[in-house]
């Protein structure tokens, strides 16, 4: 190995331990009990806590908040990734499939009605849109949560792009093999995509999972925290009065709330890696 | 455009019609909305408001606070944006190099992209907890006198080093996949042109980066705006004295905590002109690349 | 099975731009007519409007007595082979060449029955459950022809379907599509730019330029009665001599060149005249040189291209000539070739409209 090679394994091996080593630490001080965090600080390895915390964060009532689990919260947080990528994937699909394969008179204006929620972040909005799902009775609902979130463009212009990538002669074929405008779009155009679909479903759980702003707002009951939101409250379990700070609670909440769409993401790498880099052509 | 498309029918409005009708209710009318309350007064108990025109604008704009939160919010992009840009080039270009061990880098460095802000926000706030935080002991070690719940530089240090972590990893990615996209043979003439790697990196390498370094500019921007709100919600929450606030966190601020709906809608407005421009500038160098 | 009228048929995009300037033709049952012409010429537009892809700006289809203007591509009983191949990535042989069938209706023993005999006629039987990505280009020209063939319809449409291939595979599928279109005897339309491709496949072909029918006949009428420039120039490989010319009464001069033997042709206009490169004799007594710039050798035969001594091309540059000899004919680099023609073997076309006068 020369010289120049060793420097860029260096420089990679700073750059890896600069990416991972935060959350390790985090992952190991979780798994040691208070009294030795409070003592000597973050942990570099793990402890022999990991089952006793995780136990209790998951599953104990007033464990991590006042009756909710993170159990109740990891399963909000699931419903909300999963929910936001499978109605993302649909609806987006859909609206693509009709502006790129359609000829129709409102396509043009549609279409930049789409175009321009890109231009409309959720939090330059977020207050009229709290007062849109708080009028509409869906405040601590699954609707409220999910539905205001998937209308963004952001998948809509992915599958527009790739619809239009797919040659023209398939629909051609189709046209003349006798295909219905719904028959070409289930036999052909979704079978074919099924790696971009694949792909934005990983981006879009990843997505969902990590919203933050939007769940805090119009979520008012425990019962209803994802995890992501649910981390916040732990500044209450730090504080708790009279007992030692639950920093190891702390840690485990925030490894929970992680590892579910680094998995997801580490599973489906090349997908992944793939959709993203594509949906930004 | 498809050379050939389905004709006239009522059937494309069925497919768009869920995602046309979730805009206009959750998109179009918020966003109507917000521009009709920036224009309103509300009276003390809520009860009722007046049309002010541009007062709420006015008093926004050249309030202090305002100005002290704009400050903030472009120096904060400015060095999230070319902090985490330059990290993430220096590693993707390295990591396009090695041979051995490439996809463990990879995997290593791209990872944190699936962890949310407001989750390394928390973690970084623990590791800088005065009580058990080896990060302020270290900082103090070394000679600071550091104390980011007090000091602004030392706060917005924070903030800055916690965005910059989250953002590594998808600056990361695009970086590799373009450089990746470099055609092998240009790489190869130009190592036949210029015998030194750095000149070849300036002058040809980064040169072809230069769509793939623009748009994620533009990414990068709107992430220092938008989504480092749940990095300094779980952080500084625009502490001390807002030295931490940005543009976003302070319409959340005004808006849910101080209920001031106008002058949050103002400036919720103002943010809209901000996003529309840059996404003007970006379509305009969407324009310029497709040309070449 | 039945042929296909077109009738006045036009094509002009919203834009303005005309595509398909007036196309008639009667294509019989069971006959084999190529479209060829230079790209961009229409000939695609114009087998796109038999299939029903494009719009029928004014005139008339039909296949048998059936109008089909208004008649959806799926129910104007066609079948299309596309230059891609258009084969469904995602489904076997088996589900590309069942599709259009299922869309149908057709009952699960009849389309099973259909496609193993295209299949076996075809010679992909053991292909059937293979994914097209499996395939080499052969083997899927041959899955977009049995998925043409299933379907038993009254025409066949081939749109450049051998463009993609490599050229000894051009050559052998060229003889297949013909002896396939011989024994099924369905009415059929083949297009392509290829003129050995028109030439021996067409039992009749027509040489569209510029939106417009020039010649349509006989593959070996086009070639010995050209009407126009155009087709004189496009039909035959190697490509026609042609040599501007002006007639004064006597000869046909360019420069120091004149040629005698021709007569009852208009003086004072621009002429061209053509010579194909297989009537040219080497002779001594000649009636014009040649200067030797390259031989090609091709086996069985000798082409020998070289500048035509004393006369010059429209820029005032060197004529470049070609001339087909045996193999015994290898003349060295710069040498001079004397050589003559027979007038009634030429043709003389005028410039401005290309019209041919002998």
């Amino acid at each position: 190995m020369n010289r120049s090679s060793i420097t860029t394994h260096l420089i990679l091996i700073c750059g890896a331990l600069f990416m991972t080593l935060p959350v390790w630490v985090a992952f190991a001080t979780s798994t040691h009990a208070p009294e030795t965090i409070l003592r000597e600080g973050l942990q570099i390895l793990p402890g022999g806590h990991f089952f006793e915390t995780y136990n209790e964060v998951l599953f104990v009532e007033g464990g991590v908040m006042k009756k909710v689990t993170a159990t109740q919260m990891l399963k909000n947080s699931l419903i909300l990734g999963v929910g936001f990528a499978v109605g993302k994937v649909v609806i987006s699909m859909l609206a693509a499939y009709a502006i790129v394969y359609f000829r129709f008179r409102l396509a043009v204006p549609l279409f930049w009605i789409i175009f321009m929620t890109l231009l409309l972040p959720l939090e330059v909005r977020i207050i009229p849109s709290y007062e849109v799902v708080a009028n509409m009775g869906l405040l601590d609902t699954y609707t409220g949560l999910i539905v205001p979130l998937i209308a963004s463009a952001t998948g809509t212009f992915f599958f527009r792009q790739f619809f239009r990538s797919v040659p023209d002669e398939l629909l051609e074929a189709a046209r003349l093999d006798g295909a219905t405008s719904w028959g070409f779009f289930i036999d052909i155009l979704v079978p074919l995509s099924k790696t971009m679909i694949a792909a934005i479903l990983i981006i879009m759980f990843v997505v969902g999972w990590n919203q933050y702003l939007w769940p805090l707002i119009m979520t008012t009951k425990e019962e209803n925290y994802t995890l992501v939101i649910g981390i916040k409250q732990i500044y209450q379990v730090l504080n708790e009065g009279g007992e030692l700070p639950q920093f190891q609670k702390a840690f485990a909440l925030t490894i929970l709330a992680t590892l579910p769409p680094v998995l997801v993401v580490l599973v489906f790498q090349n997908w992944f890696v793939k959709g993203l880099v594509e949906s930004e052509k | 455009m498809k050379r050939v498309q389905y004709e006239h029918s009522p059937i494309p409005y069925l497919f768009v019609a869920p995602q046309i009708i979730i805009i206009v209710i959750f998109f179009l009318w918020p966003a109507a909305q917000a521009i009709y309350q920036s224009f309103l007064l509300e009276d003390a108990f809520g009860l009722s408001s007046q049309f002010v025109w541009f007062r709420n604008y006015s008093d926004t704009i050249f309030s202090g606070a305002w100005l002290q939160a704009a400050g903030f919010t472009i120096i904060f992009s400015t060095l999230v944006t070319f902090l985490s840009l330059g990290l993430a080039l220096l590693l993707a270009v390295k990591a396009n190099e090695v041979i051995q061990g490439a996809s463990t880098y990879k995997t290593l460095l791209m990872w944190a992209y699936a962890i949310a802000p407001p989750v390394a926000g928390l973690m970084g706030n623990l590791m800088f907890n005065p009580l058990i935080g080896d990060l302020y002991g270290f900082m103090n070690a070394v000679g600071f006198d550091f104390d980011h719940k007090l000091d602004p530089v030392d706060a917005s240090f924070v903030v800055i080093l916690i965005s910059v972590w989250k953002q590594v990893s998808v600056n990361f990615i695009f970086f590799l996949s373009g450089l990746q996209g470099i055609p092998k043979s240009v790489n190869e003439a130009a190592m036949m042109d210029c015998n030194s790697s750095t000149r070849r990196f300036w002058t040809i390498t980064f040169p072809l980066l230069a769509p793939t370094t623009f748009f994620l500019m533009v990414i990068n921007i709107t992430y220092a705006f938008f989504e480092t709100f749940g990095i300094i919600d779980t952080t500084t929450q625009g502490a001390p004295g807002g030295a931490t606030t940005t543009l976003v966190f302070k319409v959340f601020q005004d808006g849910f905590r101080g209920a001031d709906i106008g002058g949050s809608s103002a400036q919720s407005v103002v943010l809209m002109v901000m996003v529309l421009a840059l996404t003007v500038i970006q379509f305009r160098f969407i324009e310029k690349k497709v040309h070449y | 099975m039945s042929g296909v009228t077109l009738k006045s048929v036009r094509k002009t995009y919203p834009n303005g731009a005309e595509a398909i300037r007036g196309v008639d033709m009667d294509i019989k049952s069971g006959e084999m007519i190529v479209f060829v012409g230079p790209s961009g010429c229409g000939k695609s537009t114009l087998l796109r409007m038999v299939a029903g892809l494009e719009s029928i700006t004014s005139g008339e289809i039909s296949i048998g007595e059936r109008v089909i203007n208004d008649v959806s591509p799926s129910e104007r009983d066609v079948a299309m082979v596309f230059q891609n191949y258009a084969l469904y990535p995602h489904m076997s042989v088996r589900g590309n060449m069942s599709y259009g069938l299922k869309n149908r209706k057709m009952n699960k023993t009849e389309i099973d029955k259909r496609v193993n005999d295209a299949a076996k006629m075809l010679k992909i039987d053991a292909f059937l459950d293979r994914q097209p990505n499996q395939l080499s280009g052969g083997q899927r020209q041959r899955v977009a022809m049995g998925r043409a063939i299933v379907r038993n319809p009254q025409v066949f449409l081939f749109d450049e379907p051998l463009s993609n291939l490599d050229a000894k595979l051009r050559v052998q599928m060229r003889i297949e599509i013909k002896k396939l279109q011989r024994r099924m005897d369905v009415t059929s339309i083949y297009v392509t730019h290829d003129q050995t491709e028109a030439m021996t496949l067409a039992d009749r072909l027509a040489v569209i330029n510029e939106g417009m029918v020039e010649q349509m006949g006989a593959p070996m009428e086009l070639y010995s009665d050209p009407k126009t420039l155009f087709v004189a120039s496009f039909i035959g490989a190697p490509q026609i001599n042609l040599i501007p010319v002006t007639y004064d009464g006597k000869t046909l001069n360019n420069g120091d060149l004149k040629l005698a033997g021709f007569t009852n042709l208009p003086e004072n206009t621009d002429l061209v005249l053509g010579v194909r490169p297989d009537v040219l004799t080497h002779n001594t007594a000649g009636q014009f040189g040649l200067r030797v710039d390259l031989v090609e050798q091709h086996g069985g035969e000798n082409l020998v291209y070289g500048a035509l001594k004393g006369a010059k091309n429209e820029d005032g540059d060197e004529l470049e000539i070609c001339l087909k000899g045996g193999k015994e004919m290898l003349p060295s680099l710069d040498e001079s070739l004397q050589l003559s023609f027979d007038p009634a073997t030429a043709f003389v076309f005028r410039k401005d409209t290309g019209e041919r006068l002998i």
